[in-house]
């Protein structure tokens, strides 16, 4: 089983400081990830629907 | 009271899967960035890709760059998922084999519900979003392959039969077709002949693997056919494979989809892909039967990447190089006849 520290005050596990860098890092992976979507999806929809998309009455 | 220790019990799973299991439940993920690349397996990913490529880019018609590059995405995000969904059924056997034990699940860095989870996230996302770009005979091209490789071939096939890999092999075989239906909307007879290409490449280059690393599918209780069969018989099937491979490799110079550069290549290749399977059938001695799989294994490689890059050359160049070539014959034509007359 776990020797994992637990902080009971806090209610949380305690992460090491190689897990914060993993977590980091991960986060850090997720967040490119979704900048690269953003920019695909935008690119994606001036390609198939045109600069006109942008102008349309609202 | 007393309480036994997990040494003491033994109905207490030991494995690294088991380890993992257990971690999920206790501990936050000590998973790298690279831990879920790996499960993506990005060698397979890049076939995928590349065979994709080709199929789009020697479809007829245009394809606007910007949604050729996002069906890419897609389709690699796509061979992504399954790959991450084979490794998360997989996880038990692959602890077992040595080649596979330091994978993410069974060395114990990603549990297996997160394996699933990013999954079966990545196919839902890549199969929606290139539907949406690129149309949805590509989509649901994509979501049979995915399905194909994770449900038919892993859960079915890859413990059950020794022909595992010769029918799975139509879930990597399927790329091409996905790229030409991105590019056209639709799927016609040249696209099915890629999808053969690699469908008969495959068995002749994994059994060459499975030839030399026979002990740890055994180990694993995967009926390889060395495994099954004995390496005898593999070699043969090898050999018949690779006899289909060849002609089914010139078949798009055959029927006029392509021109004479990939032909002459295409031919080249396949007959030394036979004369290798043939040596290998012939080699008696177990060293050098080993040394000759691993070269046809190598060789396999080289021949599915060479084909499809000179397709592509092919496509590109020949169209514009043959009214040249034909000027250039037809002048030293006259200037021969000009001579003699």
């Amino acid at each position: 089983m776990s020797g994992h520290p637990i902080d009971r005050q806090a209610g949380g596990v305690i992460l090491t400081p190689e897990q914060l860098r993993r977590r980091r890092a991960r986060s850090v992976a997720i967040a490119l990830a979704l900048a690269a979507l953003v920019v695909m999806f935008y690119a994606v929809t001036i390609v198939k629907l045109g600069p006109g998309v942008l102008s349309r009455p609202l | 009271m007393s309480f036994a220790t997990d040494a003491e019990r033994d109905d207490v799973i030991t494995t690294p899967l088991a380890v993992g299991l257990d971690r999920a439940r206790v501990e936050p993920s000590v998973a790298e960035v690279a831990d879920y690349i790996a499960l993506m397996k990005p060698r397979v990913m890049q076939l995928s890709v590349f065979t994709a490529l080709v199929g789009m880019l020697v479809a007829p018609g245009h394809l606007h760059p910007v949604i050729g590059v996002s069906a890419l995405v897609c389709i690699a995000v796509g061979a992504g998922a399954a790959g991450s969904l084979n490794m998360w059924w997989d996880a038990d056997i692959d602890g077992v084999m040595a080649r596979t034990s330091k994978r993410p699940i069974p060395a114990g860095r990603v549990t297996p519900g997160e394996a699933l989870a990013f999954g079966l996230t990545l196919s839902v996302g890549a199969v929606a979003v290139l539907g949406l770009v690129a149309g949805w005979l590509a989509a649901g091209l994509l979501a049979f392959t995915i399905f194909f490789y994770a449900v038919v071939y892993s859960m079915v096939l890859k413990r059950s039969t020794s022909q595992n890999i010769v029918i799975g092999g139509a879930a990597g075989a399927v790329p091409p077709m996905i790229g030409w239906a991105a590019a056209t909307g639709s799927l016609s007879i040249e696209p099915v002949l890629l999808f053969l290409i690699v469908f008969f490449w495959t068995p002749p280059h994994f059994w060459a693997l499975s030839l030399w690393r026979s002990d740890d599918y055994a180990r694993a209780n995967i009926p390889m056919l060395p495994v099954v069969a004995g390496p005898a018989e593999t070699k043969r099937q090898i050999f018949a494979h690779a006899v289909l491979l060849a002609p089914t490799g010139v078949s798009p110079w055959l029927i006029g989809a392509s021109g004479p550069i990939y032909g002459l290549t295409a031919l080249v290749a396949g007959a030394m892909m036979v004369s290798l399977a043939w040596r290998l059938l012939r080699a008696r001695d177990e060293k050098i039967a080993d040394k000759t799989a691993k070269k046809l294994f190598g060789f396999s490689l080289s021949y599915l990447f060479v084909l499809f890059a000179v397709l592509l050359v092919d496509h590109w160049v020949w169209p514009s190089l043959a009214p040249h070539l034909a000027s250039v014959l037809a002048s030293s034509w006259h200037t021969v006849v000009g001579v003699f007359a």
